[in-house]
Protein backbone atom coordinates (compact mmCIF):
# COMPACT_ATOMS: atom_id res chain seq x y z
CA UNK A 1 0.00 0.00 0.00
CA UNK A 2 1.38 3.42 -0.93
CA UNK A 3 0.74 6.70 0.82
CA UNK A 4 2.22 9.78 -0.84
CA UNK A 5 5.12 11.34 1.03
CA UNK A 6 4.35 14.74 2.49
CA UNK A 7 6.06 18.02 1.62
CA UNK A 8 5.33 20.06 4.72
CA UNK A 9 3.84 18.45 7.81
CA UNK A 10 4.24 15.83 10.50
CA UNK A 11 4.86 12.11 10.53
CA UNK A 12 4.01 10.49 13.84
CA UNK A 13 5.92 7.21 13.80
CA UNK A 14 6.31 4.23 16.13
CA UNK A 15 2.75 4.46 17.44
CA UNK A 16 1.78 1.25 19.21
CA UNK A 17 -0.37 -0.80 16.83
CA UNK A 18 -4.03 -0.02 17.42
CA UNK A 19 -3.50 3.34 19.20
CA UNK A 20 -3.60 5.63 16.15
CA UNK A 21 -7.34 6.31 16.41
CA UNK A 22 -6.91 7.34 20.08
CA UNK A 23 -4.27 9.84 19.00
CA UNK A 24 -6.49 11.01 16.14
CA UNK A 25 -9.14 11.84 18.74
CA UNK A 26 -6.80 13.36 21.37
CA UNK A 27 -5.25 15.68 18.77
CA UNK A 28 -8.68 16.45 17.26
CA UNK A 29 -7.33 15.70 13.79
CA UNK A 30 -10.91 15.39 12.52
CA UNK A 31 -11.11 19.19 12.79
CA UNK A 32 -8.29 19.75 10.26
CA UNK A 33 -8.80 20.72 6.62
CA UNK A 34 -5.55 19.16 5.40
CA UNK A 35 -4.95 15.55 4.41
CA UNK A 36 -4.44 13.15 7.30
CA UNK A 37 -3.39 9.55 6.70
CA UNK A 38 -3.72 6.86 9.33
CA UNK A 39 -1.70 3.79 8.50
CA UNK A 40 -2.36 0.82 10.75
CA UNK A 41 -0.46 -2.39 11.37
CA UNK A 42 2.68 -1.42 9.45
CA UNK A 43 5.42 -4.06 9.71
CA UNK A 44 8.24 -2.90 11.99
CA UNK A 45 11.53 -4.61 12.81
CA UNK A 46 11.57 -2.96 16.24
CA UNK A 47 7.91 -3.24 17.21
CA UNK A 48 6.56 -6.08 15.10
CA UNK A 49 3.58 -3.93 14.13
CA UNK A 50 3.07 -0.20 14.46
CA UNK A 51 0.76 2.60 13.39
CA UNK A 52 1.78 5.80 11.60
CA UNK A 53 -0.09 9.09 11.20
CA UNK A 54 0.85 11.58 8.45
CA UNK A 55 -0.46 15.14 8.63
CA UNK A 56 0.00 17.10 5.40
CA UNK A 57 0.42 20.57 6.91
CA UNK A 58 2.65 22.30 9.45
CA UNK A 59 -0.27 23.57 11.44
CA UNK A 60 0.06 24.49 15.10
CA UNK A 61 -0.54 21.22 16.95
CA UNK A 62 -0.17 20.68 20.68
CA UNK A 63 1.85 17.51 20.51
CA UNK A 64 2.92 17.53 24.17
CA UNK A 65 0.00 15.30 25.06
CA UNK A 66 1.57 12.52 22.99
CA UNK A 67 4.24 12.21 25.66
CA UNK A 68 1.52 11.17 28.08
CA UNK A 69 -0.25 8.81 25.68
CA UNK A 70 2.88 7.03 24.47
CA UNK A 71 6.38 8.42 25.06
CA UNK A 72 7.73 5.92 22.47
CA UNK A 73 6.20 7.86 19.56
CA UNK A 74 8.60 9.67 17.24
CA UNK A 75 7.53 13.03 15.80
CA UNK A 76 9.16 13.86 12.46
CA UNK A 77 8.73 17.41 11.24
CA UNK A 78 8.96 17.69 7.45
CA UNK A 79 9.62 20.97 5.65
CA UNK A 80 10.14 21.28 1.86
CA UNK A 81 10.21 17.50 1.60
CA UNK A 82 13.16 17.22 4.02
CA UNK A 83 13.26 15.94 7.58
CA UNK A 84 13.67 19.17 9.56
CA UNK A 85 13.57 17.78 13.08
CA UNK A 86 12.97 14.60 15.03
CA UNK A 87 11.21 15.79 18.14
CA UNK A 88 11.90 13.79 21.29
CA UNK A 89 8.90 13.27 23.52
CA UNK A 90 8.85 13.79 27.22
CA UNK A 91 6.09 13.58 29.80
CA UNK A 92 4.20 16.90 29.74
CA UNK A 93 4.13 18.87 33.00
CA UNK A 94 0.40 19.53 32.62
CA UNK A 95 -2.35 17.76 30.69
CA UNK A 96 -5.86 19.10 30.27
CA UNK A 97 -9.02 17.14 29.49
CA UNK A 98 -7.21 13.93 28.59
CA UNK A 99 -7.99 11.97 31.74
CA UNK A 100 -10.57 12.50 34.50
CA UNK A 101 -10.16 12.34 38.27
CA UNK A 102 -11.69 9.29 39.91
CA UNK A 103 -11.74 10.64 43.49
CA UNK A 104 -15.44 10.81 44.42
CA UNK A 105 -14.64 13.73 46.75
CA UNK A 106 -13.09 15.83 43.95
CA UNK A 107 -14.95 18.89 42.67
CA UNK A 108 -14.34 17.78 39.06
CA UNK A 109 -16.47 14.69 39.71
CA UNK A 110 -19.31 16.79 41.13
CA UNK A 111 -18.93 19.38 38.35
CA UNK A 112 -17.79 17.49 35.25
CA UNK A 113 -17.85 20.60 33.06
CA UNK A 114 -14.65 21.79 34.79
CA UNK A 115 -11.39 21.31 32.89
CA UNK A 116 -9.73 18.12 34.11
CA UNK A 117 -6.19 19.33 34.86
CA UNK A 118 -3.43 16.91 35.87
CA UNK A 119 0.12 17.82 36.87
CA UNK A 120 3.25 15.68 36.62
CA UNK A 121 4.49 14.54 40.03
CA UNK A 122 7.72 12.78 40.97
CA UNK A 123 7.61 9.75 43.23
CA UNK A 124 10.35 8.76 45.66
CA UNK A 125 11.09 5.58 43.70
CA UNK A 126 12.03 7.65 40.66
CA UNK A 127 8.77 6.96 38.88
CA UNK A 128 6.58 9.77 37.65
CA UNK A 129 2.85 10.04 37.91
CA UNK A 130 0.02 12.47 37.29
CA UNK A 131 -1.99 14.06 40.08
CA UNK A 132 -5.25 15.98 39.85
CA UNK A 133 -4.54 19.73 40.14
CA UNK A 134 -7.70 20.13 42.22
CA UNK A 135 -7.45 17.33 44.81
CA UNK A 136 -3.93 15.83 44.34
CA UNK A 137 -5.31 12.33 43.71
CA UNK A 138 -2.97 10.14 41.67
CA UNK A 139 -4.30 8.96 38.34
CA UNK A 140 -4.14 5.22 37.85
CA UNK A 141 -4.36 3.99 34.28
CA UNK B 1 -4.11 39.45 42.35
CA UNK B 2 -3.15 36.60 44.70
CA UNK B 3 -5.18 33.71 46.06
CA UNK B 4 -4.40 31.37 48.96
CA UNK B 5 -5.46 27.87 47.90
CA UNK B 6 -2.55 25.84 49.22
CA UNK B 7 -0.11 26.89 51.93
CA UNK B 8 2.74 26.57 49.42
CA UNK B 9 1.20 29.46 47.48
CA UNK B 10 3.05 31.53 50.10
CA UNK B 11 6.84 31.61 50.25
CA UNK B 12 8.60 30.99 53.56
CA UNK B 13 9.46 34.69 53.64
CA UNK B 14 5.81 35.66 53.13
CA UNK B 15 4.76 33.35 55.96
CA UNK B 16 7.39 34.97 58.20
CA UNK B 17 6.00 38.39 57.22
CA UNK B 18 2.41 37.30 58.02
CA UNK B 19 3.52 36.02 61.42
CA UNK B 20 5.35 39.30 62.09
CA UNK B 21 2.26 41.31 61.06
CA UNK B 22 0.02 39.15 63.27
CA UNK B 23 2.38 39.69 66.21
CA UNK B 24 2.23 43.44 65.60
CA UNK B 25 -1.59 43.36 65.40
CA UNK B 26 -1.65 41.57 68.78
CA UNK B 27 0.65 44.23 70.26
CA UNK B 28 -0.96 47.27 68.57
CA UNK B 29 -4.57 46.49 67.57
CA UNK B 30 -5.56 50.17 67.30
CA UNK B 31 -3.10 50.72 64.42
CA UNK B 32 -5.11 48.25 62.31
CA UNK B 33 -8.65 49.16 63.32
CA UNK B 34 -9.53 51.02 60.10
CA UNK B 35 -7.14 49.66 57.45
CA UNK B 36 -9.97 47.84 55.61
CA UNK B 37 -12.57 50.59 55.93
CA UNK B 38 -14.93 50.37 52.95
CA UNK B 39 -13.86 46.80 52.03
CA UNK B 40 -16.09 43.72 52.15
CA UNK B 41 -15.25 40.09 52.90
CA UNK B 42 -17.65 37.39 51.64
CA UNK B 43 -17.66 34.15 53.62
CA UNK B 44 -19.01 31.35 51.41
CA UNK B 45 -19.37 28.33 53.67
CA UNK B 46 -20.85 25.38 51.81
CA UNK B 47 -20.02 23.23 54.84
CA UNK B 48 -20.62 23.89 58.56
CA UNK B 49 -18.01 25.76 60.59
CA UNK B 50 -17.90 27.72 63.82
CA UNK B 51 -14.34 28.87 64.40
CA UNK B 52 -13.13 29.46 60.88
CA UNK B 53 -16.10 31.48 59.65
CA UNK B 54 -16.44 33.56 62.80
CA UNK B 55 -12.69 34.04 62.88
CA UNK B 56 -12.70 35.41 59.32
CA UNK B 57 -15.64 37.66 60.06
CA UNK B 58 -14.14 38.92 63.33
CA UNK B 59 -10.84 39.51 61.52
CA UNK B 60 -12.49 41.69 58.86
CA UNK B 61 -14.57 43.58 61.42
CA UNK B 62 -11.47 44.27 63.53
CA UNK B 63 -9.80 45.70 60.40
CA UNK B 64 -12.71 48.12 59.96
CA UNK B 65 -14.28 46.23 57.04
CA UNK B 66 -17.66 44.58 56.58
CA UNK B 67 -18.77 41.02 55.92
CA UNK B 68 -21.50 39.20 54.01
CA UNK B 69 -22.09 35.61 53.00
CA UNK B 70 -23.79 32.35 53.91
CA UNK B 71 -23.06 29.64 56.44
CA UNK B 72 -24.91 26.75 54.86
CA UNK B 73 -25.05 25.55 51.24
CA UNK B 74 -28.79 24.96 51.68
CA UNK B 75 -29.34 28.73 51.90
CA UNK B 76 -27.31 29.47 48.74
CA UNK B 77 -27.95 28.88 45.04
CA UNK B 78 -25.76 25.78 45.31
CA UNK B 79 -28.95 24.06 46.50
CA UNK B 80 -30.45 24.88 43.08
CA UNK B 81 -27.51 23.30 41.31
CA UNK B 82 -25.38 26.38 40.71
CA UNK B 83 -21.71 25.59 40.11
CA UNK B 84 -18.94 26.85 42.35
CA UNK B 85 -17.60 28.90 39.44
CA UNK B 86 -20.90 30.70 38.85
CA UNK B 87 -21.39 31.40 42.56
CA UNK B 88 -17.92 32.90 42.79
CA UNK B 89 -18.36 34.99 39.63
CA UNK B 90 -21.51 36.46 41.18
CA UNK B 91 -20.02 37.10 44.61
CA UNK B 92 -16.95 38.71 43.00
CA UNK B 93 -19.34 41.52 41.98
CA UNK B 94 -20.29 42.20 45.61
CA UNK B 95 -17.16 41.62 47.69
CA UNK B 96 -13.47 42.57 47.63
CA UNK B 97 -12.23 39.20 48.91
CA UNK B 98 -13.79 35.74 49.41
CA UNK B 99 -13.14 33.13 52.10
CA UNK B 100 -14.61 29.83 50.97
CA UNK B 101 -15.19 26.44 52.58
CA UNK B 102 -16.49 23.56 50.50
CA UNK B 103 -16.93 19.82 51.13
CA UNK B 104 -15.49 18.93 47.72
CA UNK B 105 -11.72 18.77 47.37
CA UNK B 106 -10.32 21.34 44.95
CA UNK B 107 -13.42 23.57 44.97
CA UNK B 108 -11.39 26.70 45.93
CA UNK B 109 -8.93 25.91 43.11
CA UNK B 110 -11.89 25.80 40.70
CA UNK B 111 -13.16 29.08 42.18
CA UNK B 112 -9.79 30.76 41.73
CA UNK B 113 -9.84 30.01 37.98
CA UNK B 114 -12.78 32.40 37.48
CA UNK B 115 -12.81 34.80 40.46
CA UNK B 116 -12.01 38.46 39.93
CA UNK B 117 -11.20 38.98 43.63
CA UNK B 118 -8.79 37.03 45.88
CA UNK B 119 -9.99 33.60 47.04
CA UNK B 120 -8.95 32.18 50.41
CA UNK B 121 -9.35 28.43 50.89
CA UNK B 122 -11.06 28.06 54.27
CA UNK B 123 -11.02 24.26 53.98
CA UNK B 124 -11.83 21.94 51.06
CA UNK B 125 -13.07 18.53 52.13
CA UNK B 126 -10.28 16.38 53.53
CA UNK B 127 -7.70 18.13 51.37
CA UNK B 128 -6.23 21.44 52.59
CA UNK B 129 -6.83 24.15 55.17
CA UNK B 130 -4.06 26.74 54.74
CA UNK B 131 -5.39 29.41 57.13
CA UNK B 132 -5.52 26.83 59.94
CA UNK B 133 -1.88 26.21 59.09
CA UNK B 134 -1.07 29.91 59.45
CA UNK B 135 -2.83 29.74 62.82
CA UNK B 136 -0.77 26.70 63.82
CA UNK B 137 2.47 28.33 62.69
CA UNK B 138 1.75 31.53 64.61
CA UNK B 139 0.96 29.46 67.70
CA UNK B 140 4.14 27.38 67.43
CA UNK B 141 6.15 30.55 66.82
CA UNK B 142 4.67 32.30 69.85
CA UNK B 143 5.13 29.26 72.08
CA UNK B 144 8.60 28.20 70.95
CA UNK B 145 10.03 31.48 69.65
CA UNK B 146 10.95 29.89 66.30
CA UNK B 147 9.67 27.59 63.57
CA UNK B 148 12.90 25.59 63.29
CA UNK B 149 14.48 22.54 64.94
CA UNK B 150 11.80 20.50 66.67
CA UNK B 151 10.03 17.14 66.50
CA UNK B 152 6.31 17.24 65.81
CA UNK B 153 3.92 14.32 66.19
CA UNK B 154 0.68 14.29 64.21
CA UNK B 155 -1.87 11.99 65.81
CA UNK B 156 -5.26 10.65 64.70
CA UNK B 157 -6.86 10.96 61.29
CA UNK B 158 -3.92 11.81 59.07
CA UNK B 159 -5.66 10.61 55.90
CA UNK B 160 -8.56 13.07 55.85
CA UNK B 161 -6.99 15.61 58.23
CA UNK B 162 -6.65 18.58 55.89
CA UNK B 163 -4.99 20.69 58.59
CA UNK B 164 -2.28 18.03 58.88
CA UNK B 165 -1.56 18.00 55.14
CA UNK B 166 -1.19 21.78 55.01
CA UNK B 167 0.94 22.00 58.17
CA UNK B 168 3.31 19.27 56.97
CA UNK B 169 3.75 21.16 53.69
CA UNK B 170 4.52 24.39 55.56
CA UNK B 171 6.91 22.86 58.10
CA UNK B 172 8.76 20.93 55.39
CA UNK B 173 10.26 24.26 54.35
CA UNK B 174 11.53 25.04 57.86
CA UNK B 175 14.90 23.86 59.18
CA UNK B 176 15.48 20.80 61.34
CA UNK B 177 11.90 19.47 61.57
CA UNK B 178 11.37 15.78 62.32
CA UNK B 179 7.90 14.36 61.65
CA UNK B 180 6.26 11.50 63.54
CA UNK B 181 2.94 10.30 62.09
CA UNK B 182 0.81 8.45 64.64
CA UNK B 183 -2.28 6.79 63.16
CA UNK B 184 -4.05 3.50 62.58
CA UNK B 185 -3.14 1.89 59.22
CA UNK B 186 -6.47 2.97 57.70
CA UNK B 187 -5.86 6.67 58.42
CA UNK B 188 -2.20 7.02 57.45
CA UNK B 189 -0.85 10.19 55.89
CA UNK B 190 -1.62 10.12 52.12
CA UNK B 191 1.08 9.10 49.68
CA UNK B 192 0.89 12.43 47.90
CA UNK B 193 1.98 14.29 51.05
CA UNK B 194 5.02 12.03 51.29
CA UNK B 195 5.75 12.06 47.56
CA UNK B 196 5.20 15.76 46.94
CA UNK B 197 6.53 17.16 50.18
CA UNK B 198 8.73 14.93 52.32
CA UNK B 199 10.51 12.54 49.97
CA UNK B 200 11.83 15.10 47.44
CA UNK B 201 13.47 17.01 50.30
CA UNK B 202 14.72 13.87 52.05
CA UNK B 203 13.01 14.93 55.28
CA UNK B 204 13.03 12.51 58.21
CA UNK B 205 9.71 10.99 59.20
CA UNK B 206 8.40 7.89 60.92
CA UNK B 207 4.95 6.28 60.84
CA UNK B 208 3.87 4.57 64.06
CA UNK B 209 0.67 3.34 65.67
CA UNK B 210 1.47 3.92 69.36
CA UNK B 211 0.99 7.40 70.79
CA UNK B 212 2.60 6.32 74.08
CA UNK B 213 5.82 5.17 72.40
CA UNK B 214 6.18 8.38 70.44
CA UNK B 215 5.29 10.78 73.27
CA UNK B 216 8.71 11.22 75.01
CA UNK B 217 10.48 12.53 71.90
CA UNK B 218 7.86 15.11 70.86
CA UNK B 219 8.27 18.88 71.17
CA UNK B 220 4.84 19.50 69.63
CA UNK B 221 1.88 17.09 69.60
CA UNK B 222 -0.74 17.92 66.96
CA UNK B 223 -3.94 16.03 67.82
CA UNK B 224 -6.77 15.61 65.30
CA UNK B 225 -10.35 14.43 65.39
CA UNK B 226 -11.50 11.38 63.44
CA UNK B 227 -14.02 13.18 61.23
CA UNK B 228 -17.34 11.42 60.87
CA UNK B 229 -18.22 13.51 57.80
CA UNK B 230 -15.28 12.10 55.80
CA UNK B 231 -16.45 8.48 56.02
CA UNK B 232 -18.80 6.91 53.51
CA UNK B 233 -19.28 4.00 55.90
CA UNK B 234 -20.38 4.71 59.50
CA UNK B 235 -19.08 1.34 60.71
CA UNK B 236 -15.52 2.39 59.76
CA UNK B 237 -15.95 5.67 61.65
CA UNK B 238 -17.22 3.94 64.78
CA UNK B 239 -14.36 1.46 64.69
CA UNK B 240 -11.68 4.15 64.41
CA UNK B 241 -12.98 7.13 66.37
CA UNK B 242 -11.64 6.10 69.80
CA UNK B 243 -8.20 4.95 68.67
CA UNK B 244 -6.33 7.80 70.38
CA UNK B 245 -7.44 9.64 73.50
CA UNK B 246 -4.98 12.00 75.14
CA UNK B 247 -5.36 12.12 78.91
CA UNK B 248 -3.15 13.25 81.82
CA UNK B 249 -1.74 9.76 82.27
CA UNK B 250 -0.45 9.56 78.69
CA UNK B 251 0.76 13.14 78.99
CA UNK B 252 2.92 12.22 81.98
CA UNK B 253 5.47 10.71 79.57
CA UNK B 254 5.78 13.95 77.58
CA UNK B 255 8.46 16.61 77.88
CA UNK B 256 7.55 19.41 80.30
CA UNK B 257 7.92 21.97 77.50
CA UNK B 258 5.95 20.00 74.89
CA UNK B 259 3.04 21.90 73.34
CA UNK B 260 -0.34 20.34 72.46
CA UNK B 261 -2.16 21.73 69.44
CA UNK B 262 -5.53 20.76 67.99
CA UNK B 263 -7.41 22.50 65.17
CA UNK B 264 -10.71 21.94 67.01
CA UNK B 265 -13.51 20.99 67.26
CA UNK B 266 -12.55 18.16 69.55
CA UNK B 267 -14.88 15.31 70.38
CA UNK B 268 -13.20 12.98 72.86
CA UNK B 269 -9.63 12.72 71.61
CA UNK B 270 -8.39 15.10 74.33
CA UNK B 271 -10.02 14.70 77.74
CA UNK B 272 -11.18 17.96 79.33
CA UNK B 273 -8.82 17.55 82.29
CA UNK B 274 -5.92 18.15 79.88
CA UNK B 275 -7.24 21.68 79.26
CA UNK B 276 -5.71 23.04 82.47
CA UNK B 277 -2.27 21.60 81.68
CA UNK B 278 0.04 24.50 80.73
CA UNK B 279 1.14 22.51 77.68
CA UNK B 280 -2.38 22.71 76.19
CA UNK B 281 -2.39 25.43 73.52
CA UNK B 282 -5.54 24.69 71.50
CA UNK B 283 -7.58 27.58 72.84
CA UNK B 284 -4.64 29.92 72.29
CA UNK B 285 -4.71 28.70 68.66
CA UNK B 286 -8.28 29.94 68.33
CA UNK B 287 -7.28 33.43 69.43
CA UNK B 288 -4.22 33.43 67.18
CA UNK B 289 -6.38 32.41 64.20
CA UNK B 290 -8.14 35.76 64.07
CA UNK B 291 -4.90 37.74 64.14
CA UNK B 292 -3.18 35.79 61.40
CA UNK B 293 -6.32 35.99 59.23
CA UNK B 294 -6.26 39.76 59.72
CA UNK B 295 -2.68 39.76 58.45
CA UNK B 296 -3.66 37.55 55.48
CA UNK B 297 -6.65 39.70 54.48
CA UNK B 298 -4.40 42.77 54.54
CA UNK B 299 -1.79 41.05 52.38
CA UNK B 300 -4.26 39.82 49.76
CA UNK B 301 -6.05 43.20 49.64
CA UNK B 302 -2.65 44.91 49.53
CA UNK B 303 -3.47 47.30 52.36
CA UNK B 304 -1.03 48.48 54.99
CA UNK B 305 -1.22 49.96 58.46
Amino acid sequence: MNIDSIHNGYVLDHIKAGRSMDIYRYLKLNELDCSVAIIKNVKSNKMGKKDIIKIDSLIDLDLTVLGYIDPGITINIIRDGQLLEKKPLELPKRIVNIIRCKNPRCITVAEPQLDAIFLLSHKANGKRTYRCAYCDTEHSR
Amino acid sequence: MRHLIDITDLTVQEIDELIATAEDIIANPARYAEVCHGRKLATLFFEPSTRTRLSFEAAMLDLGGKTLGFADAATSSASKGETVGDTVRVVSCYADIIAMRHPKEGAPYAAAQVATVPIINAGDGGHNHPTQTLTDLLTIHRERGSLDNFTIGFCGDLKFGRTVHSLVAALSRCKGIKFVFISPPELRIPDYVKENTLDPLGLPYTEVESMEDAMPELDVLYMTRVQKERFFNEADYLRLRDTYILDPEKLSAAKPEMRILHPLPRVNEITVDVDKDPRACYFKQVANGKFVRMALIMKLLEVHA
